[in-house]
């Protein structure tokens, strides 16, 4: 196991940030942390990384427990913290070079220069950090956390506040990176778990609510599923009663949501029911069901139980 | 341990710090010891340096107050602690690092005021005459006495992530470590007590040792203090843990 987390439990004062969290990470996974924001993720990974410790539990990385190996697990993560902290007054390769020398790398300039070209920061490495934008600058970020070669990595909102190119270039990279690393990443922007990761974690209130591979979970809002119906006539409600399968409408006098279970073939009774009152329907389609709608549904439903 | 002094060092020249640093002392050693007729040694008619090792624990007290109150307070604030705190190195080499990258800089401003020296020992008479063991002395105390400001400042910038605090916080200390447990000595119910509360203060040892007397006791006195405060440092680094 990369990751392996038992019982986490982090307490400030007498609140529980995160609250008995247990899961574990293979190799070679890109695993998504997801949750509203004050979640827990943030503090999950401040635990992990060694920043602080927890009030219970144990957490280990690559089989070092985060509180009796700490100096051991810091040469194994590469970490890109919230807000991608950096010394703005350094230029990006003095920097990478201060960094290269805390981890005493043997063959400094060629990690430093593959890292350059690996995070497309080629052009830019001559720069103050302070001049790039912030594309750029999270690129410095991703490159300091990558410059040891680690077997880890943990990247809090990696993608947070970049325009949309940005954000396509940075996914593109951390989906290369985790086919050889482990990659844990928080984001709440679920467009990224769906881009990169195999598996995501929904985390709310301190607490996981999902742990699921991506591509299960999103077929997993139930069986339900919803239409989105438009008759050129005024229709009644009680046209939808009719029919078996629907288990909810909405809206009028001619638009409607209906909210049907998955196999019960509902289009085509719409159609032929339709026909039968000699209805004419402009638009009939079924809304795909997204990870939206699943993390919608998980975190607020949590919130008044 | 090396590469954060170095690190430290440097962003105080790219930062401008250390000229400006350097041209502020100097020129108001300068300019009191040698040019505003009050002070300056060309006037006492004495060939000592007592004025500069006189008003330099003062100038201090800010100067170094300024160098050190951006060491942790700015990584606090910008959130490179965090950076800097998940990487493989200790707390006390990161501690260590930065202090010695401070010392560095006030020793570096120090050393050009042996041109002084050079300068008295000639205008002596007959020439070379000056109390060579004093100044030597001098210079350690100040040394010394640096070396402990610094801590103050360093720790200091850990209590707070505003440098503006952490600045006021050096200054009072440092000020209250060097002159105030004199001054406290001048209290009447204080004065009555069997023991010396001046012991306490860096003027006391550092006025012992300007004499050209270099006693253990001083320089016990100077190393515990030193270490005191890098160890409160070290507790506030470790408070995150709490």
């Amino acid at each position: 196991m990369s990751i392996s987390v038992q019982n986490l439990t982090k307490r400030y004062k007498t609140q529980a940030a995160i609250d008995q969290i247990s899961f574990e990470i293979k190799k070679g996974q890109v695993v998504g942390f997801l949750g509203p924001n004050g979640a827990g993720k943030s503090t999950t990974m401040k635990i992990l990384t060694c920043f602080m410790p927890q009030t219970e539990g144990i957490a280990k990385i690559a089989g070092y427990n985060t509180l009796t190996h700490s100096i051991e697990i810091r040469r194994e993560i590469g970490y890109l913290p919230e807000h991608n902290p950096l010394y703005l007054d350094m230029f990006v390769l003095e920097y990478l070079s201060f960094v290269a020398n805390i981890f005493s790398l043997k063959n400094k300039r060629q990690q430093i220069d593959n890292c350059i070209e690996l995070t497309g920061l080629t052009l830019e490495r001559k720069k103050k950090i302070g001049q790039l934008s912030k594309g750029y600058r999270q690129r410095v970020g991703l490159a300091q956390a990558l410059l040891h070669n680690p077997s880890v990595l943990i990247l809090d909102e990696p993608t947070s506040g970049l325009d949309p190119n940005q954000v396509t270039e940075i996914r593109k990279l951390i989906r290369n990176l985790g086919e050889e690393k482990t990659v844990l990443l928080s984001t709440h922007q679920l467009q990224d778990v769906e881009a990169i990761c195999d598996r995501t974690i929904i985390i709310n209130h301190g607490k996981i609510v999902a742990d699921k591979f991506t591509v299960d979970l999103k077929s997993d809002l139930g069986d339900n599923i919803l239409i989105e119906i438009e008759f050129i006539e005024q229709v009644k409600l009680n046209f939808f009663e009719k029919i078996d399968g629907i288990l909810k409408t909405e809206g009028g006098p001619n638009n409607f949501t209906i909210n049907a279970t998955k196999d019960a073939n509902i289009q085509a009774k719409l159609w032929e029911e339709a026909v039968k009152n000699k209805l004419t329907i402009t638009k009939l389609n079924q809304k795909t069901t997204s990870l939206e709608d699943v993390f919608k549904n998980l975190t607020t439903n949590a919130n008044n139980p | 341990m090396l590469t954060i002094l170095k690190k430290e060092f440097r962003s105080f020249l790219s930062l401008l710090i250390a000229y400006v640093v350097m041209i502020v002392f100097l020129l108001i050693t300068g300019l009191i010891c040698w040019v505003f007729p009050d002070t300056s040694i060309l006037n006492t008619g004495y060939a000592n340096m007592d004025i500069l090792f006189n008003i330099a624990p003062w100038i201090f007290i800010f100067l170094v107050s300024a160098i050190t109150m951006r060491s942790f307070a700015e990584e606090r604030k910008n959130g490179t602690f965090e950076t800097l705190t998940t990487k493989p190195i200790t707390d006390f080499d990161i501690i260590l690092g930065k202090y010695l990258a401070c010392l560095l800089l006030v020793t570096l401003t120090i050393i050009p005021t042996l041109i002084y020296y050079l300068a008295v020992s000639k205008l002596g008479s007959p020439q070379g005459n000056i109390d060579s063991g004093a100044v030597i002395g001098s210079y350690i105390g100040l040394l010394f006495l640096a070396a402990i400001y610094v801590a103050i400042g360093i720790f200091s910038s850990s209590i707070t992530d505003n440098q503006i605090i952490a600045f006021i916080v050096s200054m009072f200390l440092c000020f209250f470590f060097y002159s105030g447990f004199e001054m406290l000595r001048h209290i009447t119910f204080i004065q009555d007590s069997p023991f010396g509360i001046d012991w306490l203060g860096i003027s006391y040892h550092y006025k012992n040792i300007s004499f050209g007397r270099i006693d253990t006791r001083d320089i016990v006195y100077f190393i515990s203090m030193i270490s005191l405060f890098i160890f409160l440092t070290k507790m506030m680094f470790s408070s995150r843990k709490w």
